[in-house]
């Protein structure tokens, strides 16, 4: 005696008998669609596949730590180039304090000092007359005549009228005029050379001899950034390449007195009293390729060093007490110095790790999530293409099969001529057609979705049609008919729930081909755009030959979930056609 | 024999006239969709050969972009409207003149002529290679119906019909070109084809279709199996199936002779679907393995815009579709002596 038996024993006080109605259980219709179709262990894989696929998709993203756009970076050393040096074979002009060198000037300087090849040359440049005198080889000290005033002689008497703002000594003053005593036109005072040069007449202009700058082939550069002023002045650079010339081991400016360790005639090293490194000479020249990076000088001397040394590598320990390997390049007459440096880098292609489970795509982004995303449009193209695909085709199909006649022969043919349109080329040419548009990507989903309902709703038509001209003929639409029920009730209401489990069937076997035809248009790149995902655009990576060799992780499991989710459909749709109508069963 | 007016035929004739009526209507109707999809696409490409063309002739004094553009415009029927631009192209293709595809630059025809062949071996070898392997499934489980083989058999219908191409492909090519290097990622022929021998030409396009054809088979598998399944399950049922076991005969006989016959009814016209379909080509496939068939050569003009390639391809598809729905209804008649009754 079952346990529901004793139960009723004991409420009612009777015993059912064997053939009792009560001992029946009888399962409302939709129960027991249920009830078979939790018996197909294959429908049951399904419905699993395609909850995990809706919370992988609907949930994932809400739970992924990363938004479906978002780029990453990484920080990675790259060998780039970090300075450039070249070995100096142009003068570089320091002017002496408050005078400036015109560009004129030194191009003068350079086309007719350098040739001569004499020790002292003279050359006119802005009017003003230049002499150049050598002290070495690639070092001469500038110097200029200026103009004092005029100076006129009236008998014993001498006149000196100077321009505004120059003086002139006492001594100098007693000068001129013993000079033009002696009818000099050249004499000194005090260490200036004077000249005289007649004018018209007794009148004379004076003029000074002094420098006014130096060029040289050396370049100066201070340890110290502080010392930049000192070691740029025109008395430092001239003691110093004086006393580098002469190969004296010191020299002395402005009371202050500096060592010089030389090391070739174009290399040498200025320390001060204390040891300490004040400034490096040397006929290179070090620039940074960037524009904002500092060069200090011990850098520029470990470059002249590995470049005087004809080394193609050097260590360098910068200010934090790291040491660089530097590498040098010659290209022409540059050295170009490379060195691994710090740069920030999208984040493409990355192994899968703990932070990116599935690694990063060509754009930096995370593929998993990702992955969630594309599956939500995935998913969502699916359902709106199916639902809008069933109310087209229910609406003419219900038409159609409702009416007959010539209603029905227009709406079939109608359903003909949809039918036999090249499904791919239509979509492709639509998608080519948004491309050349260049569409939003959001404004081309939509599109995209309404396109493949218009083209795919004949199937549901037919189906509805075909279900509807045998329904009609039943009894119980002779009692609609009878009762006076509105026509566009009789089919919505009476027929259409009739054709429902068959349409349910349909539309799940149909929503894996349409997340099948999504997948393949996208994959092709005329479906889903960029920032937009679906599985099919993350598997398009994969056309790249690279990817495909050698980032599995990039297109392997978006084919697996597009796999899946297809094989849930199916199965439930397959379970479904069962339950429906165990007859059907193959 | 004398021969005899038939009553019946009339009916058949009249039924034929309708029914080719109807298919060139279908064409006439859906190729003129197809154009005015086509005409909604920018013109880049005229405008682009206008340039070039006026480029050319800048030196020599000849037309400038904006002649050429109106030239061609003019000649591709682009300057009137979507109705009078088909009507036009509708009047070369009855003369039987498709133009000149613009991406191709030789005549729609003859590119049509060189590429075809390649999709249409590659279809006929797809085709049989399923049907050796399908039907023999098919059948086999639904004899063991419900049986463990049935089920794997099921299962692995419905993977392939749930496999992507594309992704078919990939993994295909991922395994056994790039990881196992037995065959190229793409083409037809090899590096070395122009240098073998007659033979080995053979051989090496052959060695190149191995990978099309095991994804175009594994992705038409898996539907012709459960549908000879399906079949052959429903002719199991039958009764007369039931009366020849009853009478004793062998199992044997009464699957081969019985059973399997009766199969074939459904089969064939499923078949006859197929015979047309050994034209079209294989768009997806063909272009992921770019095998130069008829499928990639207009895949690649459709993207391109190509006009009177992409008319050529959609015309010869709505033909090919009628046909194949007319040849269905044919080959059912020729099978089935039950429908040439009714």
């Amino acid at each position: 005696m079952s346990e529901k038996e004793k139960k009723n024993l004991q409420e009612n006080g009777e015993q059912l008998s064997l053939d009792d109605g009560r001992r029946v259980k009888v399962l409302s219709p939709g129960m027991m669609v249920f009830k078979r179709f939790i018996r197909n262990k294959l429908a049951i894989v399904g419905i699993c596949t395609l909850v995990f696929m809706f919370v992988f998709s609907f949930v994932g993203g809400v739970v992924s730590p990363y938004r479906q756009d978002q780029v990453f970076y990484k920080v990675d050393a790259a060998n780039k180039e970090y300075a450039s040096a070249v070995v100096n074979t142009d003068y570089r002009f320091t002017p002496v304090d408050g005078a400036t060198l015109s560009t004129m000037t030194r191009a003068t300087f350079n086309s007719q000092v350098k040739s001569s090849g004499k020790d002292v040359t003279t050359f006119v440049a802005d009017n003003t007359t230049y002499t150049a005198t050598r002290l070495d080889e690639g070092f001469y000290i500038l110097s200029a005549g200026q103009n004092l005033g005029t100076v006129t002689q009236l008998g014993k008497m001498v006149d000196i009228a100077l321009d505004e703002g120059k003086e002139l000594s006492d001594a100098a003053r007693a000068a001129v005029q013993a000079a033009l005593t002696g009818k000099q036109t050249s004499f000194e005072a005090e260490g200036v050379t004077y000249t005289l040069t007649r004018d018209v007449g007794k009148t004379y202009k004076l003029s000074s001899m002094g420098e006014v700058g130096l060029a040289s082939m050396l370049n100066f550069d201070a340890y110290d950034p502080a010392n930049t002023a000192l070691v740029s002045s025109y008395a430092f650079k001239k003691a110093c390449e004086q006393a580098m010339h002469e190969g004296e081991g010191s020299f002395t400016v402005d009371g202050v007195t500096y060592a010089l360790d030389i090391e070739n005639e174009t290399t040498a090293l200025v320390t001060d009293q204390n040891g300490t490194e004040i400034a490096g000479v040397s006929n290179i020249i070090v620039n940074p390729v960037n524009v904002g990076v500092f060069l200090p000088a011990d850098y520029k001397a470990a470059v002249e060093e590995a470049i005087a040394g004809r080394k193609t590598a050097f260590d360098y320990t910068n200010a934090n007490g790291e040491v660089e390997r530097h590498t040098i390049q010659m290209r022409g007459n540059n050295y170009i110095i490379s060195t691994m440096q710090q740069t920030y880098l999208i984040d493409m292609y990355a192994a899968p790790s703990a932070q990116h489970p599935l690694g990063t795509d060509d754009h930096g982004m995370d593929v998993l999530t990702r992955l969630m995303y594309g599956g939500r449009i995935s998913l969502m193209v699916g359902f709106i293409v199916m639902i809008l695909e069933n109310i087209i085709g229910i609406i003419i199909g219900g038409v159609s099969g409702y009416f007959g006649g010539w209603v029905d022969t227009l709406l079939m043919r109608f359903v003909d001529l949809f039918n036999s349109i090249p499904y791919y080329p239509m979509m492709i040419i639509a998608g080519a057609i948004m491309d050349s548009f260049e569409v939003d990507p959001y404004i081309r989903l939509y599109m995209m979705m309404a396109i493949m309902g218009i083209m795919g709703w004949t199937g549901v038509a037919r189906v509805v049609r075909g279900q509807i001209l045998s329904l009609r003929e039943q009894d119980f639409m002779i009692a609609t008919e009878a009762t006076g029920i509105p026509v566009s009730r009789r089919i919505f209401r009476h027929l259409v729930p009739n054709v429902m489990p068959l349409l349910i069937v349909q539309a799940t076997m149909g929503l894996g081909g349409i997340i099948l035809t999504e997948a393949t248009l996208s994959f092709l790149g005329l479906g889903i755009k960029y920032p937009l995902a679906s599985w099919g655009s993350i598997i398009n990576s994969a056309s790249n030959i690279y990817v495909m060799t050698n980032c599995w992780y990039l297109w392997i499991p978006a084919g697996l979930l597009i796999v899946l989710t297809v094989l849930g459909f199916n199965f439930v749709g397959d379970g479904l056609r069962d339950a429906f109508d165990p007859k059907m069963k193959r | 024999m004398p021969v005899r007016w038939n009553p019946e035929d009339a009916v058949v004739w009249k039924f034929i006239v309708r029914r080719i009526s109807l298919a060139l209507v279908i064409v006439f109707l859906g190729s003129f969709i197809i154009y005015g999809v086509m005409r909604a696409m920018p013109t880049s490409f005229v405008e682009a050969m206008a340039r070039q063309r006026a480029a050319a002739s800048a030196t020599t004094g000849g037309p400038t972009y904006q002649e050429w553009l109106e030239q061609l415009n003019k000649a591709y029927h682009l300057d009137t409207n979507i109705f009078n631009g088909f009507i036009s192209w509708l009047g070369g293709v009855l003369q039987g003149d498709f133009g000149v595809s613009w991406k191709y630059g030789i005549p729609v025809t003859q590119k049509f002529n060189e590429v075809i062949w390649h999709s249409v071996i590659l279809n006929i070898i797809t085709i049989v290679l399923e049907v050796i392997i399908c039907i023999p499934l098919g059948i086999q489980a639904a004899r063991r119906q419900y049986s463990g083989f049935d089920y794997s058999i099921t299962v692995f219908a419905m993977l392939c019909i749930s496999l992507p191409t594309f992704f078919l492909a990939t993994l295909l090519k991922y395994a056994f070109a790039v990881k196992l290097g037995w065959f190229d990622l793409y083409g037809l022929v090899g590096r070395y084809h122009e240098q073998l021998s007659e033979s080995a030409k053979v051989l090496d396009i052959m060695h190149h279709m191995v990978l099309p054809v095991l994804t175009l088979a594994m992705l038409h598998i898996g539907g012709l199996t459960r549908y000879t399944r399906t079949n052959m399950l429903e002719v199991l049922n039958a009764d007369y199936i039931r009366t020849a076991r009853a009478k004793g005969l062998s199992e044997r006989t009464v699957i081969n002779r019985h059973a399997f016959r009766n199969t074939l009814i459904p089969l064939v016209s499923y078949m006859s679907y197929l015979i047309p379909s050994l034209f079209s080509g294989s768009m997806i496939t063909e272009t992921l393995y770019q095998i130069p068939g008829i499928g990639y050569i207009s895949y690649d003009a459709m993207v391109a815009g190509d006009l009177p390639f992409t008319m050529f391809y959609s015309m010869f598809g709505l033909i090919l579709t009628q046909l194949s729905l007319m040849l269905a209804d044919i080959m059912y008649a020729v099978v089935d002596p039950r429908v040439r009754v009714n």
